[in-house]
């Protein structure tokens, strides 16, 4: 099916440089698949297929950007939007592989949350990681902070963590008492990185699962393999919400990061591409896309739009941000290889 | 050839020669001809394999073009000794660099540098929007940018990437680097991680090998004995692995092994165990070398049946008809004469086994990453393609090694895969 | 010498519970004798070779060798040597390692392994080729190492299944007389499954003729020739011409059978001919002679010429005699003096004795 959608793109874009009426019929927009890609689908593709008459080709990728970089680099750009992380947007601008956002068309930059308007990419969600907890474990009252994540006396049980330095490491340092404003700055100085791995050395018997797939913390938890996992909190919603657990999501501490639409530099359907980022960046339509995943919009107005029994569980929300940072893009840019060899190392011993 | 020859012999002179170059010519022909019939595949081989195989390869040494971009930079630093702090006419050399070079190659290098130095990436990107606007005196502005300009510290790093070939990527796949003084060292131990993963996939890889033999032989072996349907279904049996995903595989293993799993509440049930303390079978080598072998397993058992259905029946009534024992018929004559399908079994599993890395994340511990996992990483994640090529690099030549003493000791030319 | 050096006791062996392979079978083999047991594919003397050799189990009734039951004595303990059909040469040893092979299951040191090697490669006429591997031989070559490995524990008993069924005609008959004087020289028991009639009489002190699982006459080699105890040896045992008749009279061992055309042919009567009884008068192509007009033999016709075949050596007639078409008859090339014409009145001839009477099954 990937490979039918894919055609039919290219098919689209090859018809494009000859007829160019056909070109407003459709535009191919790049995502992860699954059931982000299905709230994409329900709040975006479809009204705006509906509204324009313009048919969105869906493609899928995996985030490796060799596809993407190679793509630009031989003219034979088929994806017209593409979903990235703020990795890929900075890299991607950098580099110039990525066209610039004119944030003019969209209400500019200061309508958006901390860290959401990047020169190349916009982002359309904010997702968060947490860490959640099966509150059947914990009768007597659940942990609260993100140092209960790392207090195995008061909270007794096997954890799962993620099997990567980022946000591991964050996580680690404010569990610690590194306010959650000077996190980059404390990790930025080898001390403040040995104060993390000191961190985590407190509860490295106690990880019994070092999680590298999205899916596993909610599994574990549900397995009672383990009784607390930092996790993605759209994932422990769905388990809440669809499956009827009992999980219970700390936002103390919690990561926020994007998601963000991309154009890659020489795309066909340039005009087609803005006009489509303008109409998810409408409030009315961005906040739709919380009704069918658990995460938050990006744009002040659209957050406003939110029910308040959904706003709730997102990771924007007021109640949850009082004490959040950002993921800071640059910062592992710069230091994820490195940290990654030292993390692996840890790990090993 | 020969024949031509010994027609020659007999007849003599001028018609001899005719005939022989005309046999040549034919022979030349046929010869053409069969290349011209397998060009195609050769072709194929080349653009699929050869190519993509080599350009990777010579990735682990491309230390890009630093020096074409920035020319007064490369001319200024091979005048200066490394040890020195930096003078104006590096900061000048740079800046005027910097001015000119597109924003796009700047990027590429700043990641590049970013290797030899954590941080510097940004603190490139930085320097090169602040001196576009900058004038002469430059010290002042790099300093501003960030104080360790002043110091030999980044400027060492740029020397490093000025060359266009570089062992930077090589040695740091095994756990080796340059020091100051630009001899090879080892890197400090809390980032050494290379060299024990290899050897972890290495042992990985074996472990699985030894099991999917003891398991695969005797299964082999039955096949090879049934007849009719009964082979029919130990095939289909053998072969449903690969009908299925192999994230599926894996989880399904997930479910069976976990401490409240169905292997661990069977053998409670059993009394086996207590149910309180149940067995670490999952996220740990265990699980690892369990999940594994039942994902190779197929590709143990399928060479050494066909060897085995080759090797008629005949043979063992042979052995005991001149007096062997059912034990050594089995370890004199029935087990060298599957040899050959034992050895392509070994090698394909273990060199099956050296590339997986998503059931080690999945069903491993901390302790079992294979060395696939970092080269994906590697590749996929943070796109350091010379990281990812010279980890590929160590793993290929470890393999060769591998194949080479394995050859002495079995002979490949003795392998039979079907 | 024992005359019952090996016998087989109301042996039968069924493979799947209903259709029996080999069905009653008596046998005994003399010590020191050469059998061969021969008949078409699927008669039962694979398996009753098999049986012998420990390969199979008998369903019902005995087997002793040398007196002693060996019916549940597995193959490894029985002590009998086996050559295979190819050989079943042990491809990953050399030649030396093969035929070494039973010396080393028995235990033998290995300064006598090396010198019963040598010697049994010496009987063999292969001599220096210890270290070749088998794949490197010939048909030939890697037979004699087969016979080789088979002699070299000294067995009392060497079995040997369609040795020779790979090997082409000229090299075949010249492994015939060598195994038949490596026999005669070793005096050991052979017992030889072949479903080469030729080979069979050729080499063997007795044939055993196997058909549908029964054992339908074991005889010398003359006698199974001379004196075929029915039609199917008859038939499979070398050439016979087949007329079908009546018998009208019997007396001491002779009768004359009516055949369809109403002639009368005097024969030796087989076992259980009686009168009245259908029966079929058999007679060797090469015992018919040309006989002259008025010659007054005791069975003498005349045909018609329908085809004439050259040979070299001999000429084949195909005559339409005695109510039966296609009867052949084997001339010596030197007995014809004048041409034949198609089409002719020819008189031929035989005498009684080389005919015989069989009753039709």
């Amino acid at each position: 099916m990937r490979s039918l959608k894919l055609m039919l793109g290219g098919a689209a874009i090859a018809v494009v440089a000859s007829a160019p009426v056909l070109a407003q019929d459709a535009l191919t927009v790049t995502s992860y698949g699954g059931s982000y890609t299905k709230s994409q689908e329900q709040a975006f593709y479809e009204p705006f297929a509906k509204e324009t008459g313009v048919k969105v080709l869906q493609d899928e990728w995996d985030g490796s950007t060799a596809k993407l970089k190679g793509m630009v680099e031989t003219g034979q750009v088929t994806w017209d939007i593409v979903d990235v992380e703020p990795g890929h947007a900075l890299q991607g601008c950098e580099e110039g592989w990525l066209e610039e956002i004119d944030y003019s068309k969209i209400g500019g930059r200061e309508g958006f949350v901390d860290g959401a308007a990047m020169d190349c990419a916009v982002a359309t969600i904010v997702f968060s990681t947490i860490y959640a907890y099966d509150a059947s474990k914990f009768p007597n009252g659940g942990p609260q902070t993100m140092a209960d994540l790392f207090d195995t006396e008061k909270f007794p049980g096997p954890r799962s963590l993620r099997k990567a330095p980022k946000t591991t490491l964050e996580f680690a340092l404010i569990a610690d008492g590194v306010p959650t404003a000077d996190v980059y700055k404390v990790l930025g100085t080898p001390e403040g990185v040995d104060r993390a791995f000191a961190k985590l050395d407190t509860i490295k018997k106690d990880v019994k699962v070092w999680w590298s797939a999205g899916a596993q913390p909610p599994q574990l938890l549900a397995d009672g393999e383990v009784v607390m996992a930092t996790a993605w909190n759209g994932r422990i919603f769905d388990a809440v919400k669809n499956d009827g657990k009992n999980f219970k999501i700390v936002w103390d501490g919690q990561g926020q990061d994007f998601n963000l639409w991309a154009e890659p530099k020489g795309l066909k359907n340039k005009e087609l591409a803005d006009r489509f980022i303008e109409y998810t960046m409408r409030p009315d339509v961005m906040s739709q896309q919380s009704k069918y995943i658990s995460y938050g919009p990006t744009k002040k107005t659209a957050i406003e739009k939110v029910p308040a029994d959904i706003l709730a569980d997102l990771p924007t929300a007021p109640e949850n941000t009082k004490n959040s940072f950002v993921v800071d893009a640059e910062f592992w840019a710069d230091h994820d290889e490195e940290l990654t060899e030292r993390f692996n190392k840890w790990l090993a011993q | 050839m020969k024949y031509a020859v010994t027609f020659a012999e007999k007849h003599g002179g001028e018609e001899q020669s005719t005939l022989a170059r005309q046999m040549a010519r034919t022979k030349r022909r046929a010869k053409l001809q069969a290349l011209a019939l397998i060009a195609p595949l050769m072709l194929f081989l080349v653009v699929v394999l050869v190519l993509p195989i080599g350009t990777l390869l010579a990735r682990g040494f491309d230390n890009g073009d630093a020096a074409a971009l920035l020319p007064r930079t490369a001319e200024a630093l091979s005048a200066w000794n490394g040890q020195d702090a930096p003078h104006e006419e590096l900061f000048a050399a740079l800046a005027g660099d910097l001015k000119e070079a597109a924003r796009e190659d700047v990027a590429v290098l700043a990641k590049q540098l970013n290797y030899h130095d954590a941080g510097m990436r940004s603190m490139f990107l930085k320097l090169a929007r602040k001196v576009r606007t900058a004038e002469a005196p430059y010290a002042p502005s790099f300093i501003e940018v960030n104080e360790d300009w002043s110091s030999p510290r980044y400027w060492r790093a740029l020397q490093q990437v000025m060359p266009s070939v570089t062992d930077f990527y090589i040695l740091s796949a095994l756990d080796l680097m340059r020091d100051e003084n630009g001899d090879i060292a080892s890197v400090p131990p809390s980032t050494a991680v290379n060299l024990e993963v290899l050897a972890r996939t290495f042992t990985v890889s074996a472990s699985v090998t030894v099991m999917c033999l003891l398991l695969g032989y005797p299964l082999a072996a039955l096949i090879a004995r049934s007849r009719g349907t009964a082979a029919n279904v130990l095939i289909v049996l053998v072969l449903l692995p690969f009908w299925t995903s192999l994230l599926v595989r894996t989880s399904a293993w997930v479910v069976l092994l976990q401490s409240r799993g169905v292997v661990n509440n069977v053998l409670a049930w059993l009394g086996m165990i207590d149910p309180e303390a149940p067995l670490d079978l999952i996220y740990n080598r265990v699980g690892v070398v369990i999940a594994m072998t039942h994902i190779l397993l197929p590709f143990m058992i399928l060479p050494i049946y066909s060897v085995m259905k080759g090797i008629p029946p005949v043979y063992m009534r042979a052995a005991a008809s001149l007096g062997a024992r059912p034990l050594s018929s089995f370890f004199r004559v029935y087990l060298p004469m599957t040899m050959p399908g034992v050895s392509a079994g070994c090698l394909l599993v273990f060199i099956l086994a050296l590339g997986y890395y998503i059931t080690p994340a999945l069903v491993g511990g901390p302790r079992d990453q294979m060395i696939s996992y970092f080269i994906a990483y590697y590749a996929n994640q943070v796109t350091n393609w010379g990281m990812a090529a010279a980890l590929s690099i160590i793993l290929l030549v470890a393999v060769l090694v591998l194949y080479v003493i394995y050859n002495r000791l079995v002979g490949i030319q003795r392998l039979r895969i079907g | 010498m024992n005359e019952r050096f090996i016998s087989f006791e109301a042996v039968r062996k069924s493979y799947d519970g209903a259709n029996y392979v080999v069905r009653g079978l008596d046998l005994d083999v003399a010590e020191g004798e050469f059998l061969t047991l021969l008949g078409p594919s699927g008669s039962g003397k694979t398996t009753t070779l098999m049986m012998l050799a420990g390969f199979e189990e008998p369903t019902h009734g005995s087997i002793s060798l040398g007196g002693a039951r060996i019916d549940s004595v597995p193959a490894y303990d029985r002590n009998i040597g086996m050559v295979f059909q190819n050989y079943a040469l042990f491809p990953h040893m050399t030649v030396g390692e093969n035929v070494a092979f039973p010396l080393k299951m028995r235990g033998v040191s290995k300064s006598q392994i090396s010198e019963r090697v040598s010697s049994a490669l010496d009987m063999v006429r292969m001599a220096g080729f210890e270290s070749r591997r088998p794949s490197q031989l010939s048909g030939g070559q890697q037979q004699r190492i087969a016979l080789a490995r088979a002699l070299v524990f000294e067995p009392r008993l060497v079995l040997m299944d369609e040795p020779l069924g790979a090997l082409d005609k000229q090299l075949r008959e010249h492994m015939q007389i060598e195994i038949k004087h490596l026999h005669e020289r070793l005096g050991i028991n052979v017992v030889y499954v072949t479903h080469d009639q030729s080979e069979a009489l050729t080499m063997s002190d007795r044939v055993g003729v196997f058909s549908d699982g029964v054992l339908q006459q074991i005889a010398t080699p003359h006698e199974l020739y001379e004196k075929p105890a029915n039609i199917f040896v008859a038939g499979f045992v070398g050439e016979n011409n087949v007329v079908p008749g009546e018998v009208v009279d019997i007396d001491a061992g002779l009768c004359r059978v009516r055949t369809p055309d109403g002639s009368v042919i005097s024969a030796v009567a087989g076992e259980h001919v009686r009168k009245p009884a259908r029966v079929v008068v058999v007679v060797r192509p090469e015992r018919i002679v040309l006989a002259r007009e008025g010659d007054e033999a005791a069975n003498r016709f005349a045909g018609k010429l329908e085809e004439v075949i050259y040979h070299g050596d001999h000429v084949r007639l195909r005559l339409n005699l005695l109510g039966s078409e296609g009867l052949q008859v084997k001339l010596a090339a030197s007995a014809i003096t004048a041409p034949f014409s198609l089409g002719a009145t020819i008189h031929v001839g035989w005498r009684p004795q080389d005919c015989r009477a069989l009753i039709q099954s």
